[in-house]
């Protein structure tokens, strides 16, 4: 069993093979299944066929609605809005945490309240949201912001604290004011491990959107898989979960190149 | 250059920490000392005796419990560009190019971290200017080719070299030096030394270099000072690391390497390490050989009744 072993070595043919063959052996069982399902019950909802998820896509991404608007396209915008919001003012994550690792005024105030509102289920907020913020947008944006801050200030945090002090020190004797060495020394040396981070904590974000989506909104992908769920539309949200997921796949990739290519002394610390 | 003031004073420097139930332990017990411009001063001792506390309070990284430490007569109380430090290790900043790590002191002193966005033609201009005056830097340091390679892409002793660039090129009154060959091979702390030499004196400036390292201190330095918590008193064992000695290297300065291998070597080497690394030889404060010129100190009579 050689190719078992902890010293196989793979070609790229073969180890390009090994990757799909997961992929391909579930679209592979969910065809087949989905064909016997047919065969049974033409009129089949749970498991739509390749043909009526082109449909479905079809339906939503080319053609309009009743109100003449493009669904999947209309969604998608929505939903990538709201976490475009909150990525941003994630921004305010990563400085705090900065901040909280080198100033300790800002570690003795802010460090264990975060520890604690760490520890609040974002989700156990959304009702509160709802009432405060109502049901708009921005309680929304508010979820997937509270449910990541305290992990990405946290991660930051024991980032900024584990650049080793002599850094600090050198910057000193080199004449660096304090905001020199905040973000002249500090912050882009941690920098790629918090673009990780955040690209890490995707899942969780796209989480809270999902579930603040299926809650109270008029559009978003959460939104509609919810919607049609009524409908038992599986071949409409079969393809919603795959294109959400693939999205995600994209923006982690272009996290993962963006680093590479900009941080390359990283790769070979 | 003796008549000159002494630009860094200390006198009756006390530090201690708590241990770990809150008691006061010393670690440094009344260190005098005095130290002339263009001096390369060599610091030894047992490990743990306190010489990277030394070393980080001339820094300014760290006050004294007691005493004062002056550097052309005023009191230091944080790390400053009048006193560059090289590392053994985290020298460099990791996402800075060779070249960028050592104009770094220049242009943070330059533009600050936003006040050169006010006028970017203008740090362009400079930046350029600074990056001409850094390859005589690399120049120097035999590394001329390696302006745009990152830290990672160096070798230790090369690393190091662009660490002592980054310093020297910010003018430091003093460049101090916490055992920075430590983590190389034999060859190439023998090369780094050489060059450490040669870069004092083409610049005449002022090293304080801690090493554990007997026969690199003798060698390199012109004047070595020991360290040590390994002597007695009149009230019995001593407490915290004092001055147990400070001379001056025979042979001129810088020496030739045959130095190495001499019989004057051998027997500094041997000396330093009887007075001041041996746990089982209490030397009496009295018969410390503090015989370099610039020593002095202030005898408590409560360790020595002798000294007047």
């Amino acid at each position: 069993m050689k190719f078992l072993s902890m010293y196989a070595k793979f070609g790229p043919v073969t180890s390009a093979l090994l990757s799909a063959s997961l992929f391909v052996a579930c679209i592979a069982v969910y065809l087949t299944a989905s064909h016997l399902r047919h065969q049974e019950n033409p009129k089949d909802k749970v498991m739509p066929t390749i043909g009526k998820m082109w449909q479905g896509v079809e339906n939503t991404a080319f053609k309009g609605d009743r109100k003449g608007d493009y669904r999947l396209w209309v969604d998608t915008w929505a939903s990538a809005k709201r976490l475009g919001y909150s990525t941003l003012l994630l921004v305010l994550a990563v400085w705090l945490g900065l901040h909280m690792g080198l100033y300790p005024f800002f570690e003795a105030v802010f460090y264990r309240f975060i520890l604690f509102f760490d520890k609040v289920p974002a989700l156990a907020l959304l009702p509160i949201l709802f009432i405060i913020f109502g049901l708009g947008e921005l309680s929304k944006v508010m979820l997937i912001l509270l449910g990541v801050f305290p992990t990405i200030a946290l991660d930051t945090y024991l980032r900024a604290k584990a650049v080793p002090r002599e850094q600090v020190i050198k910057g000193r004797t080199l004449g660096a004011s304090s905001a020199k060495i905040t973000y002249g020394i500090v912050l882009p040396q941690i920098m790629p491990d918090v673009l990780n981070t955040i690209r890490l904590n995707f899942k969780a974000m796209v989480l809270f959107l999902i579930a603040g989506e299926s809650l109270a909104a008029t559009a978003g992908l959460g939104y509609r898989i919810f919607v049609v769920r009524r409908y038992i539309a599986m071949e409409i949200i079969i393809p919603y979960v795959i294109w959400m997921s693939l999205l995600a796949f994209v923006a982690d990739l272009l996290i993962r190149l963006w680093i590479k290519k900009r941080y390359t002394w990283y790769q070979a610390q | 250059m003796n008549a000159a003031p002494p630009m860094l004073h200390l006198e009756d420097v006390y530090v201690s920490y708590p241990n770990r139930h809150g008691e006061p332990v010393m670690i440094l017990n009344d260190i005098d000392l005095k130290v002339s411009q263009g001096e390369f001063i060599t610091v030894v001792g047992p490990s743990g005796c306190g010489k990277s506390t030394l070393l980080r309070l001339i820094l300014g990284a760290e006050a004294p419990t007691q005493g004062a430490v002056l550097l052309d007569g005023k009191q230091l109380d944080a790390p400053n560009r009048n006193r560059g430090i090289v590392f053994q290790k985290y020298s460099l900043f990791p996402h800075l190019s060779v070249v960028d790590n050592i104009i770094f002191g220049l242009d943070a002193e330059a533009h600050g971290m936003f006040k050169g966005w006010l006028q970017p033609g203008k740090m362009r201009q400079k930046r350029r200017a600074f990056r001409e005056q850094a390859q005589v830097y690399l120049e120097r340091i035999g590394l001329a080719d390696a302006a745009d390679k990152f830290p990672h892409e160096l070798s230790g002793g090369m690393r190091q070299r662009v660490a002592i660039a980054q310093s020297l090129i910010m003018k430091p009154r003093i460049l101090l030096m916490d055992e920075p060959f430590g983590a190389l091979d034999h060859a190439t702390r023998t090369e780094m030394q050489l060059f450490i030499l040669e870069q004092w004196e083409q610049a005449k400036m002022t090293v304080f270099f801690v090493t554990h390292d007997l026969e690199e201190a003798c060698f390199l330095g012109s004047r070595v000072m020991v360290l040590s918590q390994y002597y007695q008193t009149d009230r019995g064992r001593g407490q915290g690391a004092k001055i147990v000695g400070d001379f001056g290297t025979p042979g001129g300065h810088p020496k030739p390497t045959d130095f190495l291998y001499s019989d004057e070597m051998k027997q500094m080497v041997n000396r330093i390490r009887h007075e001041g690394l041996n746990p089982d030889f209490l030397q009496h404060i009295k018969d410390f050989n503090l015989t370099h010129r610039d020593a002095f100190r202030t005898v408590d009579p409560k360790e020595w009744q002798g000294e007047s």
